[in-house]
C-alpha cells in the first residue's frame, strides 16, 4: 500500500473513532457564531454583512482544537517514534495528516454554513461556490496548523502556543477567505471574487509545498 | 564566537550617529509645510522600519544556513535577529500610532504595512515563545529557524492581501522622494539605528551562545568521581 494513503486512512480512522471530538468541536464553532452576534445586537443588515467574517474566525477558533487533538493521539505511549522507524518517507505522515485535517475542517466549514444561514440569513443562491470556498480556506489553515500542531504538541504551553503561531500566518487566507465568502453572500458587483480565491489558492500551494519540505526537520531526532 | 570589542564600537558609534542625526532633525532641519512638527518623528519612524526589515531578513538568512549547515553560532545570531525583529517592528508601531494621531486623526489605521508590520511582530513574538517552550536546544534551533522560514516566506502575502484589503498610507519614503532639507538627518538615523542594532545583535549572539555552551556542557563531575579519579 502507497505509504501516503495508508497514513491517511490511519489518520481518517482515528477521527473517525474519536468522532465525538469532532461534534464537541463543532458545539464549539456553533456557539462563538451564535456568540458572535452578540457584539453586532439584533440588527440583521449588520449580522449579515459581517456573517463572512464571523463563519471563518468561528472556523478558525475551532480549528485550533481540531488540529491540536491530530498530534495528542500520536504523542501518547509514543506513538510517533513507531511510525517514524517505518521505511516509509516523513512526508507521506505529513501529508496523510494534512488531508485528514483538511477533510475535517471541510467537514466542519460546511457544517457551520447553515449555522451561519440560520443566524444570520445569509444568502444561500451560490452555495457550491461557498463549498469550494470553505475547502480552499480550510486547506489553508491545515496545511500550517499540521505543522506546527506537530511541534506544539511536544511542547509546554501547547494549547496557548499553537494559537499565537498560527493566527499571524495565516492572515492572508483568512483574508482571502473572508472576502471572497462576503462577496459570495451580498453579491459582487465589481468582480472581484477570481482575485481573492486567486490568493487562496497561492496561499494554498506555498505552504502545501513548504511544510510538506521542512515536516522532516521538524519530527527528527 | 570571537571576544573583540568591536561590537561595542559599533554601538557606540550608532548612539553617536542617532544623537547626531536627532539633533539635526529635531533642532535645525526645517519644518515640513503642511504636517509642521510631527513630522521630525519621521527622522527615526523610517529609519527604525527600514531597520527592523532588514533584521527579520537577517533572521531568515540565519534560519536558512542554521538549517542548511547547521552550527550553534548561527542558532545564537537567529535568537539574537529575532529578539531585535520584535522589538524593532514594535517599535515601528509605537511611532506610527504617535505620528497618525495627529496626521491623520487616529492611533491606528489598516494600512498595508502597517498591518503587515503589526503581523510580523505578533508572528515573530510567537516564534520567540516558542523558544521560551522548547526545554531541547537542538529542537529549539530546528523548530524556531523552521517557524522563522515559514513566517518569512508569508510576508509578501500579507503586505499583498491587506493592500487589496484596504490603502491610506502616504507613498515610501526615501531620499529620492523627500526635499534635500530632510536628507541628512535621515540618512544619519538610519545608519545610527543600523550601527546600533549591528552591535547589540553581535553582543547578544555572543549571550545566546553562551548559554547554549553551559546548557550543552557535559554535568560536572559528582565529589565521588573527582574522589576516585585523584585517588
Amino acid at each position: 500500500m502507497n505509504p501516503f494513503l495508508a497514513a491517511l486512512r490511519k489518520d481518517l480512522l482515528l477521527q473517525w473513532r474519536t468522532r465525538s471530538q469532532l461534534v464537541a468541536v463543532f458545539v464549539f464553532g456553533a456557539s462563538a457564531l451564535l456568540l458572535f452576534s452578540f457584539a453586532i445586537g439584533p440588527n440583521a443588515a449588520a449580522l449579515r454583512q459581517f456573517a463572512g467574517g464571523f463563519l471563518w474566525l468561528a472556523l478558525l477558533l475551532a480549528s485550533t482544537l481540531a488540529l491540536a487533538d491530530s498530534f495528542e493521539s500520536e504523542m501518547a505511549q509514543r506513538a510517533l517514534e513507531g511510525l517514524l522507524l517505518l521505511p516509509a518517507d516523513p512526508r507521506a505522515l505529513y501529508y496523510g495528516k494534512a488531508v485528514a485535517n483538511l477533510l475535517q475542517l471541510t467537514l466542519l466549514g460546511a457544517g457551520l454554513v447553515p449555522v451561519m444561514v440560520v443566524l444570520y440569513d445569509a444568502s444561500t443562491a451560490r452555495l457550491p461556490g461557498l463549498l469550494g470556498i470553505v475547502v480552499l480556506g480550510a486547506a489553508g489553515l491545515s496545511a500550517p496548523g499540521t505543522l506546527y500542531a506537530a511541534m506544539t504538541a511536544q511542547v509546554r504551553a501547547r494549547n496557548t502556543l499553537l494559537p499565537l503561531l498560527l493566527f499571524p500566518l495565516v492572515v492572508p487566507a483568512l483574508l482571502g477567505a473572508v472576502k471572497a465568502t462576503s462577496l459570495l453572500i451580498l453579491g459582487d458587483p465589481m468582480g472581484q471574487l477570481a482575485a481573492w480565491t486567486w490568493l487562496l489558492v497561492a496561499f494554498d500551494v506555498i505552504y502545501w509545498s513548504l511544510c510538506g519540505l521542512v515536516f522532516e526537520r521538524v519530527i527528527e531526532d | 564566537m570571537g571576544k573583540s570589542v568591536w561590537p561595542f564600537g559599533l554601538t557606540g558609534l550608532g548612539l553617536a550617529l542617532l544623537a547626531w542625526g536627532t539633533t539635526w532633525g529635531l533642532g535645525f532641519a526645517p519644518r515640513e509645510a503642511y504636517m509642521g512638527d510631527v513630522q521630525r518623528i519621521m527622522y527615526v519612524h523610517v529609519p527604525t522600519a527600514w531597520n527592523a526589515m532588514l533584521v527579520l531578513t537577517f533572521a531568515f538568512l540565519c534560519a536558512l544556513v542554521s538549517l542548511l549547515r547547521g552550527g550553534w553560532v548561527w542558532d545564537a545570531r537567529l535568537e539574537a535577529a529575532i529578539e531585535a525583529g520584535v522589538v524593532l517592528s514594535g517599535l515601528v508601531c509605537i511611532q506610527g500610532s504617535i505620528w497618525a494621531r495627529p496626521t491623520w486623526g487616529v492611533w491606528w489605521d489598516w494600512d498595508p504595512r502597517l498591518t503587515t508590520t503589526a503581523v510580523l511582530l505578533f508572528g515573530f513574538g510567537g516564534i520567540l515563545a516558542l523558544r521560551q517552550f522548547v526545554d531541547d536546544p537542538v529542537k529549539r534551533a530546528v523548530w524556531s529557524a523552521v517557524a522563522v522560514v515559514i513566517a518569512y516566506v508569508d510576508v509578501p502575502l500579507v503586505y499583498f492581501s491587506v493592500r487589496w484589503w484596504n490603502s491610506l498610507h502616504q507613498v515610501q519614503s526615501s531620499p529620492e522622494t523627500v526635499s534635500r532639507a530632510f536628507h541628512w538627518p535621515l540618512r544619519i538615523n538610519a545608519f545610527g539605528v543600523l550601527f546600533l542594532v549591528a552591535g547589540l545583535l553581535e553582543l547578544r549572539a555572543r549571550l545566546a551562545f553562551m548559554r547554549r555552551e553551559t546548557e550543552l556542557a557535559p554535568p560536572p563531575p559528582s565529589e565521588t568521581a573527582v574522589a576516585a579519579a585523584t585517588r
